[in-house]
């Protein structure tokens, strides 16, 4: 383990983040992990580390980092801005592929572009102590991860100074945001503490995620939900996607970072692969929600894993032109034309 | 059994719901089931979160389903109680003095009791660990004497010190961390609640039981300076759950 990269400027909240903790919600400790898991496991495979391998969660505006080590091997997954290294060339790298980097480069990702969370990973993992068994941060509890915190400037990550010569994988195909997509729930534990008024509102109506959404929870406004007998509940157990619905009647989803148990109605529960594609949302943007059955709803997490299986599988061997950012071009449709030719 | 509900929590959860008010004979059925589950390491259970009146549990929707793990539950929801029938029944020192005691004279006030009676009335009490949640380590605990049971503040703290002992409702609680609270602090306990490092991480545990020691503020210093040098056990003795 040694020295490998070094922070100049921290960006606007990032944290080391894995794929969580388990096991330790009757303590009170929240799973935390990845905001977007699916970007996280791609991100990881591009380097190939192991899909649970620790990596620096990006939200919104990125970080400055400088290589100490001799050379890092370094991807980055989410939305569309690529990252842009400082180096004798000056170079600017798609989202979506590997990089190998050497001591002095400093690499920068600026705001982040079609999500709000990306994940960058470097190859061998950042090393931080596990804490019940994960390198995960939970800032409200200063637990796990990076001193329990966000990254500041000057903070040294460890990692492994491999000096690598794996090859430069990238994604087959861009990472979709899915922002028109469904948010898919299923309905419960608390959705008899609704009127029918209210579960056909919340399925019908359009919410925007509000100024308040971090990794605890995206509180999201819309139309406003009624409780049948009032809003409080003897607190019971939350998970990742809970709704839970105050007496504001505006619903709030639990994400990763959440109190384990709360007092207001449940209406229904985010699918978890869907936890990630809300994730990925702003401020602003658009939730609509969709009910599944338990059955469809584990069915697809069973797809999603499968989903995400064949696109580590299609990782391919970086094209030779690391300056053009070609997702991004996709993105504000400047070569849409030869979009279909892709395929 | 018919009283017993299962409520789905999405793809990987589900809830088994006893009742929906907070009363012992509720949490012991929960942490009864909870102990059984723990004991039968049924295929796909990722793990449990007891609460007063439900039991969550998290599973792998890759090893197992949530209408195969309710039938697998419901099976054994009539079980007898596990081989965990001896509990922990923790003495944990309280100061009750003023300096660490904001809130006492307005709950005496409130309760129409002296601070004394307040003092003897909650260190009197045996409580149950119901859950362990809010913040990492900390326990909500019953239940009060029906005298000392006053609703949350109406203005809550920003900041409530760290080991702050806690009241509201018909619960007590002890604040592990520095954090924001609404309830009303009668006295401090000057131990740790959580460390990552422990093997358990959390002092108390639901199941557990708890009784206070008060002791005077020369001794919380004392206790909590041992704390400190990592030099101070809570003690506790093993008593029939």
């Amino acid at each position: 383990m040694s020295p490998i990269l070094r922070v100049k400027s921290p960006g606007l909240h990032t944290t080391v983040q894995d794929l969580g903790r388990d096991g330790f919600a009757d303590v009170g400790v929240p799973p935390s992990g990845a905001l977007d898991a699916m970007a996280l496991r791609l991100a990881n495979a591009l380097v190939g580390n192991e899909p649970d391998a620790a990596a620096l969660e990006i939200l919104v505006s990125g970080p400055a980092l400088e290589v100490i080590a001799e050379s890092a091997h370094v991807a980055f997954v989410g939305g569309t801005a690529g990252m842009s290294v400082q180096d004798a060339h000056h170079r600017s790298i798609a989202a979506g592929r590997s990089v190998h980097l050497k001591k002095g480069d400093v690499v920068k990702l600026g705001m982040l572009a079609r999500t709000s969370c990306g994940y960058l990973a470097v190859e061998g993992g950042i090393n931080v102590p596990r804490v019940l068994g994960s390198a995960s941060t939970y800032t409200r509890g200063t637990l796990g991860g990076f001193e329990g915190r966000a990254l500041r400037a000057g903070d040294v990550l460890q990692g492994i100074d491999s000096k690598s010569e794996r090859e430069e994988l990238q994604l087959a195909a861009p990472l979709d945001a899915e922002f028109d997509a469904p948010i898919r729930v299923v309905l419960g534990p608390q959705d008899d503490h609704f009127t029918g008024a209210a579960i056909e509102e919340f399925l019908a109506g359009i919410y925007i995620v509000s100024a308040q959404a971090d990794r605890m929870g995206f509180r999201l406004e819309g139309p406003v939900l009624a409780h049948t007998h009032g809003y409080n509940i003897v607190s019971d157990g939350i998970v990742s996607g809970s709704i839970q619905v105050p007496g504001s009647g505006q619903p709030i989803v639990l994400m990763r970072d959440y109190q384990t148990i709360g007092g207001y109605p449940k209406i229904a529960t985010v699918v978890s692969p869907d936890i990630s594609r809300l994730g990925r949302r702003s401020p602003g943007a658009k939730v609509r929600f969709a009910k599944m059955s338990r059955d469809e709803a584990e069915a697809i997490y069973r797809e999603e894993q499968t989903e995400i299986a064949k696109r580590i599988a299609n990782l391919r061997a970086a094209r030779d032109e690391p300056s053009l950012n070609v997702e991004a071009l996709y993105d504000e449709n400047l070569i849409g034309g030869i979009v279909s030719a892709r395929e | 059994m018919t009283d017993v509900r299962f409520l789905p929590a999405g793809d990987r959860a589900l809830v088994v719901e006893f009742g929906d008010t907070i009363e012992r004979a509720l949490s012991e059925r929960v942490l009864r089931l909870a102990t059984r589950l723990r004991e039968l390491r049924l295929q796909g259970v990722v793990e449990m979160l007891p609460t007063f009146r439900s039991l969550l549990v998290r599973y792998d929707p890759l090893q197992t389903s949530g209408a195969t793990l309710e039938k697998e539950i419901e099976a054994h929801l009539a079980d007898e109680a596990g081989a965990q029938e001896q509990t922990r029944l923790w003495q944990i020192p309280a100061c009750y003095d003023r300096r660490c005691a904001p809130d006492l004279d307005e709950v005496a006030e409130r309760t129409k009791l002296t601070t004394n009676e307040v003092v003897a009335r909650h260190s009197g009490t045996r409580f149950l660990v119901y859950v362990v949640g809010f913040a990492a380590g900390f326990p909500y605990m019953g239940d009060l004497p029906p005298e000392l049971v006053l609703p949350r503040r109406t203005d809550p703290r920003v900041r409530v010190p760290a080991g702050s002992i806690a009241m509201a409702t018909t619960l007590t609680g002890i604040y592990p961390l520095e954090s924001p609270g609404g309830w009303h602090l009668i006295g401090a306990a000057p131990i740790r609640l959580f460390d990552p490092t422990w093997e358990r991480p959390a002092l108390l545990r639901p199941g557990d039981f708890a009784k206070f020691e008060p002791v005077d503020f020369a001794e919380y210093e004392r206790v909590r300076a041992a704390v400190e040098r990592n030099d101070y056990d809570v003690p506790f003795t093993m008593i029939a759950s």
